[in-house]
């Protein structure tokens, strides 16, 4: 379980380096693999068939089907990489090493036993959970932000996952379903994105604002 | 049992049919039908005795029982408003009237399926019983209404859907972490998450593990209810998206997020915590109302002016709730006054919006002259949504006002009548200048579905200021005691 805890964190240093986006959509779906294998693992001996059931289904959703349709909307845009993200890749490299001290922070304050969770394991769900955040608010395209959803939302499942919680399985199955169609439907409006605005930066949809728009209705005149 | 699960299921079998319709009239006729009769249904469980099946993960008490009906009402409203709606739409592009730019209309299946799917979710958003079954619930709301809003496709409502989308989803996974973290309250024994089981044991939870979960839970869920600072997609979403589905954003889908903080809070009320989740309450309900109150001022666009009105009603509800005592009772009389106020402004505006065609509110005059039945809904729903008597909401403020006074909280008090004078001085401005003077247009033809249902809340608002049913006053007085109120 600590080789996936380093993998999960080494995922997420990469991602905040990293500019090109067909990297960081591997990434993340290494992420949603290593996941779908972490209740496997984390049961010992005799896995129930539940186990099995969700960890598939999370390998199939997060490390296949949703990489996938993020890479068909990388493909149709024909965007390559990030650029010029308000803090750039080094110092969101130095940024990170914050940010894993903060999750290292957040977990010595929990006061948990290494009895009841596993300390490292839940430390990396953490700094996922902290990278996901810093990349929405840092990164501009639409694409990278749904990418950081996806992670902040993975750190979110292994935090349950460490915690050793156990769901029913039919609201764990629930929580997975609404994280998919939730993705799929940001894939969906990034389609519509591109073809309205020509770009997926997602700083310029300012639009809707309440400074502009005064000005935007009075410059109209009349329709 | 199988009562409660058909209002869940059978919308959303509706929805799955909608989707399968070529026929639009026959479509029309099933989302009518399916509002009418997930409204008889509502009303025929909430008379019957309290009960939990399915292992209590879902159930109807008082404070279900109310959001339930008050849900189902608003839907009916806006369907019989919405199939009027829908039908006049243009099939073809046509031409935005704020930035000049063509845009094109969702196919109507989806718009009616996805309506449809958004009653079965909140359906069961009301209903279950257990606090991660209603995180999927609450998460699906989003889901459900995201394409609802980009209904118009242009650029605006895509901007609008995009922020909605990403916004509330962070927030809920910030929720979902805190419900993790309430599963840890209970250290050694099973981690049963129904509601039932955390109020029977409320005396033994770890209370430094649910003060985190309510930060968490309170902070998730507060995103979706639209309270400040985390309302910063509310005012998009709700102007954008076409009037009928405003009006249930605004009166029902943020009361499915107040009920899951209402559910924290009776956890935490339970485990003697009330006054720690209460004190966070009136914070955040306060910066909500100063919020609005400020962007409510010299607001361009009325539609933003109503989504603004949104934020700072939630404001109030989590004031009352955070005051506790007969705070409680206000909030729960609030939710049910704002919630028809606000659908029925919403509807009204829509109409505004088919006859003059644009949002500015610097380029509308005259509506009473125009629009008769209109300028009239609107003037009365600014008197309604301000709270002046006789409507309900003026007693509903004028109770929490008195439970602020009661317990001595002078500075709450100074701050909460400001910010509704704020509020009010505000929308009066905006208001009365659209409404009255000459609009130099040829009176336009009101269609009885788009002035029916506005009427009827507006009748519902009136009523409720003046009269309590008593069914509803049991209940009212119930769910106040359920959250650890007075209850009178």
């Amino acid at each position: 379980m600590n080789v996936i805890s380093v993998l999960l964190i080494l995922s997420c240093l990469f991602l905040l380096g990293s500019s090109r986006l067909h990297v960081a959509i591997r990434v993340v779906a290494v992420q949603g693999i290593l996941l779908g294998l972490l209740p496997v693992i984390r049961s010992i001996g005799d896995i129930p068939l539940g186990i099995w059931v969700l960890g598939l289904s999370t390998i199939v959703s997060k490390g296949v089907l949703l990489p996938w349709l993020m890479s068909v909307c990388v493909r149709n845009s024909g965007i390559r990489r990030e650029v010029e993200p308000f803090i750039g890749f080094g110092s969101s490299l130095l940024y990170g090493t914050g940010l894993l001290a903060l999750a290292v922070w957040i977990t010595a304050r929990l006061q948990l036993s290494p009895g009841e969770a596993p300390l490292v394991l839940l430390t990396s769900s953490f700094f996922a959970i902290l990278v996901g955040l810093f990349l929405m608010v840092t990164r501009r395209k639409a694409i990278t932000q749904s990418l950081a959803y996806l992670v902040m939302e993975n750190g979110v499942y292994s935090v349950g996952v460490s915690l050793s919680l156990e769901f029913p399985l039919i609201v764990e199955l629930g929580i997975l379903l609404d994280v998919f169609v939730g993705v799929f439907l940001m894939g969906n409006l990034l389609f519509h994105l591109d073809h309205e605005f020509e770009h997926l930066d997602a700083d310029k949809l300012t639009e809707l604002s309440d400074v502009s728009n005064s000005a935007v209705l009075r410059g109209e005149g009349h329709s | 049992m199988i009562l409660l699960l058909s209002i869940i299921l059978f919308p959303a079998a509706a929805a799955a049919a909608a989707y399968a319709i070529r026929d639009n009239r026959l479509r029309r006729l099933l989302w009518g039908m399916t509002a009418g009769s997930h409204l008889v249904l509502s009303i025929v469980a909430v008379m019957q005795p309290v009960s939990m099946p399915l292992g209590h993960w879902i159930g109807l008490d008082s404070l279900s029982a109310i959001f339930l009906v008050l849900t189902s009402l608003l839907f009916l409203g806006a369907a019989i408003y919405g199939i009027g709606y829908v039908a006049r739409e243009p099939v073809t592009p046509q031409l935005h009237s704020e930035d000049g730019s063509f845009f094109e209309n969702e196919p109507e299946s989806v718009f009616t399926g996805g309506i449809l799917l958004l009653l079965a979710t909140m359906s069961l958003a009301i209903l279950s019983r257990h606090l991660a079954l209603q995180w999927v619930a609450i998460e699906a709301t989003t889901l459900a209404s995201a394409p609802l809003i980009y209904y118009h496709q242009s650029r605006r409502s895509l901007e609008a859907a995009w922020k909605y989308l990403m916004l509330c989803s962070v927030g809920i996974a910030l929720a979902l972490l805190g419900i993790f973290f309430m599963s840890m309250t209970r250290q050694g024994g099973p981690r049963d998450l129904t509601l039932t089981a955390l109020l029977e044991q409320a005396g033994t939870l770890n209370h430094k593990w649910l003060g985190t979960a309510f930060i968490f839970m309170l902070v998730g869920y507060g995103t979706k209810m639209g309270l400040a600072p985390m309302h910063t997609w509310l005012p998009d979403a709700h102007s954008e998206a076409p009037s009928p589905v405003s009006a249930l954003l605004s009166g029902a889908l943020l009361n499915c997020a107040f009920l899951g903080i209402l559910r924290v809070q009776q956890v935490c009320a339970a485990a003697g915590m009330a006054a720690f989740g209460g004190d966070l309450l009136i914070l955040f309900g306060l910066l909500s109302m100063g919020v609005a109150g400020v962007f409510i001022l010299r607001q361009a666009d009325y539609k933003r002016m109503l989504a603004y009105s949104s934020v700072e009603h939630m404001g109030i509800l989590a004031l009352g709730v955070g005051l506790g005592g007969m705070g409680l009772f206000g909030s729960l009389l609030h939710t049910v006054n704002h919630s028809i106020v606000k659908a029925m402004l919403f509807l009204t505006a829509g109409n505004i919006l088919s006859g003059f065609r644009t949002k500015d509110t610097m380029r509308i005059q005259g509506i009473c002259d125009a629009l008769p039945i209109t300028g009239a809904l609107w003037i009365a729903g600014f008197l309604a949504v301000t709270g002046s008597p006789p409507f309900g909401t003026f007693v509903s403020e004028f109770t929490i006002l008195r439970s602020i006074l009661d317990q001595g909280r002078w500075i709450t008090a100074a701050l909460y009548v400001i910010f509704l004078l704020l509020a009010f001085v505000g929308m009066s401005a905006i208001v009365l200048r659209m409404a009255l003077g000459r609009s130099g247009m040829k009176r336009i033809r009101e269609p009885l579905t788009a002035v029916l249902s506005p009427l009827v809340f507006a009748v519902l608002a009136l009523v409720l200021g003046v009269y309590l049913p008593g069914p509803l006053l049991d209940r009212l007085q119930d769910a106040a005691q359920l959250l650890g109120g007075a209850g009178k």
